[in-house]
């Protein structure tokens, strides 16, 4: 056994959140940056370079990307071997949160019950905390902070086989057409596929952890990425749904063995600022 | 680039009837700004006929919530939400005068309507630049329901803060209008 403090998990995710917040990924400004190449619409290119000057204003001083600083995320694989001592994961988890808001100027979003009182809770948790044990004696964690304008686009459809992958690519632009300017596009598309309805959308939010750039290691899958991203981007919405080429950045799809009966999809949407970090104790 | 309009508040019908869906405007001049919870309770005391914390007649209200000001801020990051959520609030406030809302996305047929009858204009700030828009923001303070944290209602000094009109008082919306140029 491996004994890890309860008080470093405290910390790294507290360290997570805080650098998820403020500095966006390399993939997400490379992209911007190529996309503002292409991009035909005189306002979607102002659009574009406003986004770019803001992840740098955001990274170089310390401050939010944007204000909607999310409901916490997290993604865990908890070794088995890990043995925590100190306290307990989750309020160690939800402490790091807390401090990472409190002390980073971040903006606490939660409410309590969802409702009726609809009380901020003033710390930004409780967190959503998925864990998975796995083999070996470490804690990986892979966080998000995650908005709500995206997130509020987000859109499950219980598929039948027969409906195929040309069913799916339909169900996935048109959740993008109807979200329009909504989200904030240009968006990153988690899409899930497979499990049961809530698996299907616990993947779909995980495949937006993935790079932009990177694909799904099944040529298959690749190709639906690659084939909805281009149908996506011909809706014409554009950077900030004002118009223009640029309306998805990224279709990360990931599947899931499912039921002989079903073909869950689902889609979970993440705005241009797809902020989100990793870390191993 | 498009030439910047420049204009101040409180607005007058004049500059609002001027204003074109796809103008670029800088804001100069105090601005409310006002998300769900405020909203409620703005309707709800209308509703009862009752007094508003606020003087909305001829001002903006600006679809925010920010984040907490750092020291030696005079705002936290502070881009739009999304404006939707306001929609089935808006048009109570339209018609007490109010001339125009910052936001980003679509909004109902019963806003454009009621934007239309009241002579008012609705301008897009772009989501997800909180930082880069918070620059323009110069002053902040909260004027009413401090209870709501981030929701109260704040009052901004801004200058030359960065929107585009996407529908103006005619109805014209570039949401509608715009991608079907770029569309393939």
């Amino acid at each position: 056994m491996r004994k890890i403090e309860a008080e470093r998990i405290k910390k790294k995710v507290k360290e997570l959140f805080l650098r998820a917040n403020y500095h966006i990924g390399e993939d997400v400004l490379t992209a911007l940056k190529k996309a503002r190449e292409g991009e035909i619409s005189e306002v979607g290119c102002s659009v574009l370079d406003m986004l770019i000057e803001n992840y740098k204003i955001a990274s170089g001083e310390e401050i939010a990307i944007c204000q909607d600083t999310g409901l916490a995320v997290l993604y865990v694989e908890l070794g088995q071997e890990v043995y925590i001592i100190g306290g307990n994961f989750r309020e160690a988890v939800n402490e790091g949160v807390k401090e990472a808001y409190m002390e980073g100027y971040l903006r606490k979003s939660i409410v309590d019950d969802p409702v009726f009182a609809r009380k901020n809770t003033g710390t930004n948790t409780p967190a959503i905390i998925y864990t998975d044990i796995v083999p070996g004696d470490k804690i990986k964690f892979m966080v998000t902070p995650k908005g709500f304008g995206s997130e509020n686009m987000s859109a499950l459809a219980m598929m039948k086989a027969a409906d195929g992958p040309e069913g799916i690519k339909n169900f996935v632009v048109d959740t993008i057409r109807k979200a329009g300017p909504n989200p904030c596009p240009p968006t990153i598309v988690g899409v899930g596929i497979g499990g049961t309805a809530d698996k299907a959308l616990v993947i779909a939010k995980k495949a937006l952890f993935r790079k932009i750039g990177e694909h799904h290691q099944d040529e298959r899958y690749t190709q639906m990425e690659k084939e909805i991203l281009e149908r996506i981007n011909n809706l014409g919405i554009g950077p900030a749904g004002l118009g223009g080429r640029t309306t998805a950045l990224a279709v990360n799809i990931e599947y899931t063995p499912t039921h002989i009966a079903g073909m869950p999809v689902a889609v979970n949407v993440c705005c241009h600022a797809a902020r989100h970090a990793e870390g191993i104790l | 680039m498009a030439k910047i309009v420049k204009i101040v508040t409180p607005l007058t019908d004049e500059v609002v009837s001027n204003l074109k869906a796809g103008d670029m405007v800088g804001i100069t001049g105090y601005i409310y700004t006002g998300r769900d919870a405020a909203h409620k309770r703005l309707f709800f005391l209308l509703q009862k006929g009752e007094k508003l914390p606020i003087e909305i007649r001829n001002q903006i209200i600006y679809y925010v919530g920010p984040a907490p000001a750092k020291p030696g801020y005079a705002c936290g990051a502070a881009g739009p939400t999304t404006s939707y959520r306001m929609d089935p609030y808006a048009p109570a406030l339209l018609d007490k005068g109010l001339k125009g809302m910052i936001g980003k996305g679509f909004r109902s047929k019963e806003v454009i309507e009621s934007m239309k009858k009241n002579n008012a204009v609705y301008f897009h700030a772009v989501g997800g630049a909180a930082a880069l828009i918070a620059r323009s923001i110069k002053k902040s303070e909260v004027v009413a329901y401090e209870d709501l944290g981030t929701e109260a209602i704040h009052r901004y000094y801004v200058e030359d803060f960065p929107v585009i009109v996407v529908i103006d008082s005619a109805g014209n919306n570039l949401y509608e209008t715009e991608p079907p140029k770029y569309a393939r």
